[in-house]
């Protein structure tokens, strides 16, 4: 047998070994981000969800830079997160926003609660425009230009810290 | 009180397994018999504390003692008293525990019950046990510790995870862990023969034991956990190709093949390095299967950098077993003489083969476990699942059928494929038949099902072929230990193939009165109510069950919410029959008054478990069989022994 | 009856965490009528990942979020839609995170790879330990 040989299961082992270590000093990020971002919106037309509150649709989001945002009156961090969404509209920063699974009383009584930052409110029943996106969650938020292109995809709840990037990020998109 | 005395015995334990440690080192540099001879008893005493502390937890669980952190975390006083028992070992620092307490008690029976191998071989294995044991009692002392008490203890606990609330946890982990640790006893063999250059038949003979009781515990252990997953998890897989269960798959290929690379050792004094080889890399996968499941790294890497100080703590564990081990064997066994070499038509030829197999699917398995956490390092986020393992290790295990039927008709040393091929003719037959009338009676379908299928029936053939022209009660048990394992992979093969080929799914919403047809059963909704256990409560449907004109069955499958935590499980009802299961289960309303309900008839599914009994009744019969053996032949040379001292005291 | 009413009393409570989302989609838990299409969406469904899941795939996942991939999967399946379409389109969306059949690239390379290495290595390494038949 070659001496080489007898090694080799050491060789292997270190190997694995450094990388486990590698990855205990510095995590690889593993969420999963969608393929869309840098590609334009999908086609898509939602209902409304609650009255007064117009749906939402493709050509709605075109014309100006805004924000996204997919949210649902049963998510817990999408609570946690209406503050900063109210921050970012007082910045003068339109958001629409895509609900899943929901219901309009739901949805009439979360908005009362945590505020209401939305100019639209479209209706994805199925989370089927929710998964044209590439979106894997709620709460989850996109930067969408001018062009209706997709530039940024914020995944969780947005934090205090979260608020400026997300700002910085929308007035690039102009 | 008494998680303090638990705390003291862990810490005792852990003296004593230094204290071993120490023993057989000094023992084996110096070759001293009287230092040799003392470690004995320190490993019986070591074992007795880790038992008595793992006693000490499950009592402060019995109690739902609330001032134990790791109770309140886990346990809730409402839960029913088998929770309490098993939730001891249903989380990490009590898993922790649990292994370290079968790795002392191992340890202890190894110590008491070993008298084939050389007393300096020996002592160097138990040195090698007390080494890991230590590295384990470090591990939960310092860093994991069960017994940690609460300076203001809530008045009642989080509550065990529901999924963990079923009779599985309280056999399930135990069993693996005693496969797991029986591994351990193997590797430390490996290791005490490496260090006193000691890699024989004899070693093979001692070892052999503790493997074969290893892999029946794991194939139990397997067996279960997959049934477990099958009526728990709701949809009626009962394989995910889920990281955890790869991990719990992978020491068992490893040990497979070390047992059958050991008899080859034993019997013919071949394969000596791959052998120890094996044992190092069955114990890996074992510890790979007890700590980076547990540390979640599989699932998650974020779950393991939570804890830093544990993932450090196992990489350093890891790195001194498996890298020390790797190291002694690059370094010394280049010094141990290369054993026999083989005819390639031979029994051997065929037992190296059905290793080289099993190592390159083991590979295949440990390759697509990791993957994804590699290619993520790398910028990528994939998945690699089911369709992945069953085209790479799919064939290969087909193959690896085909020589597993033809394997045992050989002889050892040489024999030619003429004799090989006559012996086969009756399972080439049954596969030729089984495939013909598979095709006959259910057409083309998916190919990969269909030739299991086919070859399970020539592989039932061939395993109790080696039976036919033998005295059958002069055959040794060991040979009947054979034929019933490889006749319960047949079988498990059979199930598996059956059951991906033929189930039936329906997936309804009914009102109540209404019925559905699925395979030979209509099934109708009688009703649903509500029902209450003793931490949770259920809607529960009402499923009369009826196949063709014969006697209506009640099934009852629940939808259950838990409170502590909160969560909602579902409960399927199962209906065996001869020839497969009727799984049901209830979902959720769909908001026109009628309920979601899925069924499905699984022919022949409950053939995977019942082979894989097989192959654990199997293994246990291989070592009582050697066993008895073993004994025979020492009363032999004993009688032998002492008539030759009377004739000589005659001849005086 | 007091453990009866008690019962009640607990479904009642548990039923906001269920009333939680809306009924499922249409297709979630409900079959295609055409069983050569359901056989097809099945088998597809098997190989895709649930998102919000620990390692299940959408066939086999009680999350909302699998229910309504499945009821995605079933209508463009239904629609006339082949599962290579289906997959590719998941993949245009996720990545190829969301199918447990990794696509081959040079990414997943090594991967599909890694059987035939294995098994030349293993052959090359048992070479060994047969005797040569020249005799």
């Amino acid at each position: 047998m070659r001496r080489w040989l007898l090694w080799l299961p050491l060789a292997v082992f270190a190997l694995a070994m450094a990388f486990a270590v590698r990855e205990l000093r510095k995590p690889t990020d593993r969420t999963v981000y969608s393929a869309m971002v840098g590609k334009p919106l999908p086609t898509f037309d939602l209902p409304p969800i609650v009255a007064g509150k117009p749906g939402l649709s493709t050509a709605d989001v075109q014309g100006q830079p805004r924000l996204l945002n997919i949210f649902a009156s049963w998510c817990v961090p999408c609570i946690a997160e209406a503050p900063q969404l109210m921050k970012l509209k007082a910045m003068g920063i339109p958001i629409d926003a895509i609900a899943i699974r929901d219901t309009g009383p739901a949805i009439r009584q979360f908005l009362a609660r945590n505020g209401d930052p939305y100019t639209r409110i479209g209706d994805d029943r199925d989370s089927q425009v929710q998964l044209a996106l590439g979106s894997s969650g709620v709460p989850e938020t996109f930067v969408i230009d001018a062009r209706g292109v997709i530039v940024k995809q914020h995944v969780g709840d947005i934090r205090d810290d979260d608020v400026a990037d997300l700002a910085a990020a929308w007035r690039a998109a102009r | 009180m008494i998680a303090e005395a638990g705390l003291v015995a862990l810490w005792l334990a852990a003296a004593l397994a230094a204290m071993q440690l120490m023993l057989a080192a000094l023992a084996v540099s110096r070759n001293d018999d009287t230092l040799a001879r003392a470690a004995r008893p320190v490993a019986v005493v070591q074992g007795g504390l880790a038992l008595l502390a793992m006693a000490a937890l499950i009592r402060v669980f019995l109690q739902s003692d609330m001032s134990v952190a790791l109770v309140v975390a886990n346990s809730h006083s409402a839960k029913p008293w088998l929770y309490k028992f098993a939730g001891a070992w249903g989380n990490h620092e009590g898993s922790m525990l649990l292994w370290v307490t079968i790795l002392g008690v191992a340890g202890g029976a190894v110590a008491l019950l070993e008298r084939r191998v050389a007393e300096r071989t020996l002592t160097a294995t138990l040195g090698t046990q007390a080494a890991i044991a230590l590295g384990f009692y470090a591990f939960l002392l310092f860093s994991s510790n069960p017994f940690a008490r609460l300076p203001n203890p809530p008045s009642d606990g989080q509550g065990l995870n529901p999924l963990l609330q079923d009779p599985g946890l309280a056999f399930h982990p135990p069993t693996l862990y005693a496969g797991y640790v029986g591994l351990s006893v193997a590797f430390s063999f490996a290791v005490g023969a490496l260090i006193t250059r000691d890699v024989g038949p004899a070693f093979a003979r001692a070892m052999r034991p503790w493997v074969l009781t290893a892999w029946v515990f794991l194939t139990i252990g397997i067996t279960a956990g997959s049934y477990w997953a099958y009526y728990e998890l709701g949809w009626g897989g009962w394989w995910f190709w889920d990281p955890v269960e790869n991990a719990s798959l992978m020491p068992w290929l490893a040990a497979t093949a070390l047992l059958h690379s050991v008899s080859v050792l034993a019997t013919r004094d071949g394969l000596r390095a791959w052998t120890v080889m094996l044992a190092v890399v069955a114990f890996s996968m074992s510890m790979l299967g007890t700590f980076l499941v547990r540390s979640g790294i599989l699932t998650s890497v974020h779950a393991f950098a939570v804890d830093p100080e544990r993932g450090t703590f196992i990489l350093i564990l890891l790195s001194l077993y498996i890298g020390g081990a790797l190291a002694l064997f690059a370094t010394r066994i280049g010094v141990v003489r290369a054993g026999n070499t083989f005819e390639l038509v031979s029994r051997e030829g065929s037992l190296v083969a059905n290793n080289l197999l099993l190592s390159v699917i083991l590979g295949i398995v440990l390759i697509g476990t990791f993957y994804p956490i590699l290619a993520a390092a790398m910028g990528t986020q994939l998945s690699v699942g089911p369709p992945f393992f069953e085209k790479a290790a799919g064939p290969i295990a087909l193959v690896l059928v085909v020589v597993m039927a033809a394997g045992p008709l050989l002889r050892w040393r040489r024999d030619t494929l003429g004799a090989l091929v006559r012996r086969l003719t009756w399972p080439i037959v049954a596969t030729g038949i089984a495939a013909v009338a598979l095709v006959v009676a259910a057409g083309w379908f998916n190919m990969l099902p269909m030739l299991g299928l086919a070859l399970a029936a020539g592989l039932a053939v061939a395993s109790v072929a080696p039976l036919a022209g033998r005295n059958l009660l002069r055959t040794p048990l060991f040979v009947y230990g054979m034929v019933v394992a490889h006749l319960g992979i047949a079988v498990s093969l059979a199930g598996m193939a059956a059951s991906t080929a033929f189930t039936r799914e329906v997936l309804v919403a009914k009102a109540i009165g209404e019925s559905a047809t699925v395979g030979p059963y209509r099934v109708t909704l009688r009703g649903i109510r509500p029902v209450i256990g003793d931490n949770w409560s259920a809607l529960e449907a009402r499923l009369d069950v009826q196949r063709g004109d014969g006697s209506t069955r009640l099934l009852a499958p629940q939808s259950r919410f838990f409170s502590n935590p909160p969560t909602t499980t579902s409960e399927s009802a199962i209906l065996t029959a001869f020839d497969g299961q009727l799984y049901t289960v209830l979902g959720q309303p769909d908001g026109t008054g009628r309920w979601q309900l899925r069924f499905w008839w699984k022919p022949w599914v409950t053939l995977i478990w019942f082979g894989g009994l097989l192959i654990a009744g199997g293994g246990a019969l291989s070592i009582l069989g050697h066993w008895l053996r073993d004994r025979r032949q020492k009363k032999r040379a004993i009688e032998a022994a002492e008539a030759a001292a009377h004739r000589e005291a005659w001849a005086a | 009856m007091i453990r009866r009413l008690l019962a009640l009393v607990m479904l009642a409570l548990a039923a906001p965490t269920l009333a939680q989302s809306r009924a499922p989609a249409d297709y979630a838990n409900v079959q295609l009528p055409d069983p050569a299409k359901e056989a097809e969406a099945t088998a597809l469904m098997a190989t895709l990942r649930c998102l919000v899941c620990q390692g299940q795939a959408i066939v086999d996942s009680d999350a909302d979020m699998a229910g309504d991939m499945r009821s995605l999967v079933r209508q463009r399946i239904a629609a006339g839609e082949s599962a290579d379409e289906v997959r590719a389109w998941l993949i245009d969306r996720y990545g190829d995170y969301v199918t447990y059949d990794p696509p081959v690239s040079a990414a997943t390379l090594p991967l599909w790879l890694a059987p035939l290495l294995l098994l030349t290595f293993g052959l090359w390494l048992a070479r060994a330990s047969f005797r040569r038949r020249n005799k």
